[in-house]
């Protein structure tokens, strides 16, 4: 529980005159659901962008499972276990539910062009698996009836769900979530949430970028605050709820 | 008559293949490619150069089709990082600067004096009754593969009653309309093998040779890696956060039917008989881009459907009466004007193509 699947240390990253990210680090212990909160503007997507190699660094280093990201891109940092989601949820609109959660399985021999031409029983048996496990986690998440619909169809909600649903089919370590619960309905938070917990309990990590502090609160065992680019605290969520500097930079501090 | 309608098939099959190799790379994997012929350029000179130095005709072809491949290597990798406006821009200026050397060059390609004479597909061939025979058994079987295929289609769509009923007929009138085309093409072609010419052996080759291409592309954009083609096409950054190595992706689409389109070349040279580096300007582009829009973009059938279409409105308009007050040159403009006209009204009326998706334009609005 103690041990360390995702740090992050220094990293920093300007656009222009802008530092978007400054000397920000971040840990995420195994199994564990961690929080990363800040007000707007602080740079929280930018660190996901940076930890999962959407975006290179200017410093800092990442380490996932025992192995550093630095050199790696995009594609292999995913690979590795370590998926993200997007802010606002990106679905493949005209490809239907059920292709858009196979794209996700990991090492398929039919997405190599030369392996498609000969290895087509072996393919075969793969996509059929892959359709049981996709099936199997779209019933999870209540989209079974969709299956066979364009994504575009669906609604916010249902997106963020897929997303999520898409990014457990590629059997992730760490799941990196950017506001799961943003233009959700509660009843669907709640759901949202559940999975969540249920999910994790069956080994998976969750770094979660969220505003919704009562999904923040009940979800993560650990928290991390940022402000301007920058780490501002980090703690139990008890401990942040009642920090004072927490709370003067969400909402505004004496001089302000 | 019969001959003219196989000078038709010819180009229907060539730029059907030309065609296929856009839609591999726009309709299926989102690649704007402004400077496709530049491929056919390649497939084209290569195919003719080769085989004048006595290279057979299908070790030409193949080395063309390469050449083709590794020009879409090297335009691949140096623009395919680029956002997809910027591959348009240089794949067009690639296109023209291809061309325009081809033009200048005196020693090679002969500059605009062209190059003629080379050596044609069957040319010197005479078929006996027996090899009469096998074409037409060739011709029947490419004409019972198109018809089941379509047959097929359609009772598929017809089945489906989630469909709309009108979407229904319109497939159904689609599908009887194009099994009279096959046939219509069909009975020419056996015709035409009785009275055999050059042209006849050119025409069931090619045939031949889109019917495998286009078995070929079925199967590849069915399979998992035309899934990650199609997830690139719709966001490319999803098929990265999922692992998808997006650059080597668009790499094999731009190659593979950067090579299609270098095949066709070659069929373009032989129906020719005599190439110029006009013959290769941008507008041959855009015509494949037309007919890829026309049969709606990411399908195969429509995409030899708007090669049909396309050159069943390029030859009707050919033929307009000279009106009393129109001069010839005022009657060619006139027809240019009625293909745009067509082209307008087919668009409005089906926005997705053919034989897209209508559906598929209301997603995310």
């Amino acid at each position: 529980m103690d041990e360390s699947l995702l740090l992050a240390t220094g990293l920093s990253k300007s656009f222009g005159g802008i530092k978007a990210v400054n000397n920000a680090s971040i840990e995420v212990k195994t199994n564990s659901i961690t929080g990363l909160i800040g007000p707007n503007g602080a740079g929280k997507t930018t660190l996901f962008n940076l930890i999962s190699r959407f975006i290179e660094p200017d410093q800092g280093q990442v380490t996932f499972a025992g192995k550093s990201l630095d050199q790696l891109q995009s594609h292999q940092v995913s690979r590795s276990g370590c998926v993200r989601t997007f802010q606002v949820a990106k679905v493949l609109s005209r490809l239907s539910v059920m292709e858009n959660m196979l794209l996700a399985a990991p090492k398929q021999l039919g997405e190599d062009f030369l392996q498609v031409w000969f290895k087509r029983d072996e393919i075969r048996r793969q996509e059929r698996e892959n359709k049981e496990q996709a099936m199997r986690i779209l019933e999870d998440i209540g989209l079974a009836s969709k299956v066979n619909d364009y994504a575009g169809i669906l609604s916010g909600g249902q997106r963020k769900l897929l997303e999520i649903g898409r990014a457990l089919m590629s059997s992730p370590k760490l799941i990196l979530l950017d506001e799961p619960a943003a233009g959700v309905n509660p009843t669907l938070i709640a759901q949202i949430s559940e999975h969540i917990i249920r999910w994790n309990s069956q080994g998976i990590s969750f770094l979660i970028v969220e505003h919704n502090m009562d999904v923040i609160m009940s979800l993560c065992d650990y928290v991390w605050v940022m402000a301007e680019g920058t780490n501002l605290a980090d703690g139990k969520p008890a401990e942040i709820q009642n920090n004072s500097k927490v709370l003067e930079a969400y909402l505004g501090g004496p001089d302000e | 008559m019969v001959e003219y309608i196989v000078f038709l098939t010819i180009n229907v099959g060539l730029y059907s293949i030309f065609a296929l190799g856009l839609n591999l790379q726009w309709g299926i994997c989102g690649l704007i490619n402004f400077g496709l012929v530049a491929f056919m350029i390649l497939g084209s000179y290569a195919t003719v150069l080769l085989s004048l130095k006595g290279v057979p005709i299908i070790i030409a072809v193949a080395i063309g089709a390469l050449l083709a491949a590794l020009l879409g290597l090297l335009i691949g990798l140096s623009t395919l990082r680029l956002r997809e406006d910027y591959l348009s821009i240089v794949t067009i200026g690639g296109a023209e600067t291809l061309r325009l050397i081809v033009q200048n060059e005196q020693g090679l390609t002969k500059g605009t004096f062209g190059i003629q004479s080379f050596p044609l597909p069957f040319s010197q061939w005479e078929p006996n009754l027996f090899l009469k025979l096998i074409l037409i058994a060739i011709l029947t079987l490419l004409a019972v593969f198109c018809i089941a295929k379509i047959v097929k289609s359609v009772q598929k769509n017809l089945r489906n009653k989630l469909s709309a009923s009108r979407r229904r007929l319109y497939l159904a009138v689609m599908g009887v309309l194009g099994v009279i085309l096959t046939l219509l093409i069909y009975i020419n072609g056996v015709l035409a093998v009785s009275d055999y010419s050059y042209k006849v052996g050119l025409m069931i080759l090619e045939l031949s040779v889109l019917a495998l291409i286009y078995l070929g592309l079925e199967f590849l954009i069915n399979s998992p890696w035309g899934r990650v083609l199609k997830a690139i096409r719709e966001d490319e950054e999803v098929a990265k956060a999922l692992g998808k190595n997006v650059f080597i992706y668009k790499l094999q689409a731009f190659l593979i039917g950067g090579a299609i389109a270098g095949i066709a070349g070659s069929f373009f040279a032989w129906q020719l008989t005599a190439i110029y580096p006009s013959n290769f300007d941008s507008l041959v582009t855009f015509n494949a881009w037309i007919i890829v829009v026309l049969g709606g973009a990411g399908s195969n059938v429509g995409t030899i459907l708007g090669s049909v279409i396309f050159w069943l409105y390029e030859s009707a308009t050919r033929f307009l009466p000279t009106i009393g007050f129109l001069s010839e040159s005022q009657v060619g403009a006139l027809r240019v004007m009625l293909i745009g006209l067509i082209l307008i009204v087919l668009m409005m009326s089906r926005p997705q193509g053919l034989l897209g998706k209508g559906e598929e334009l209301t997603l995310d609005r």
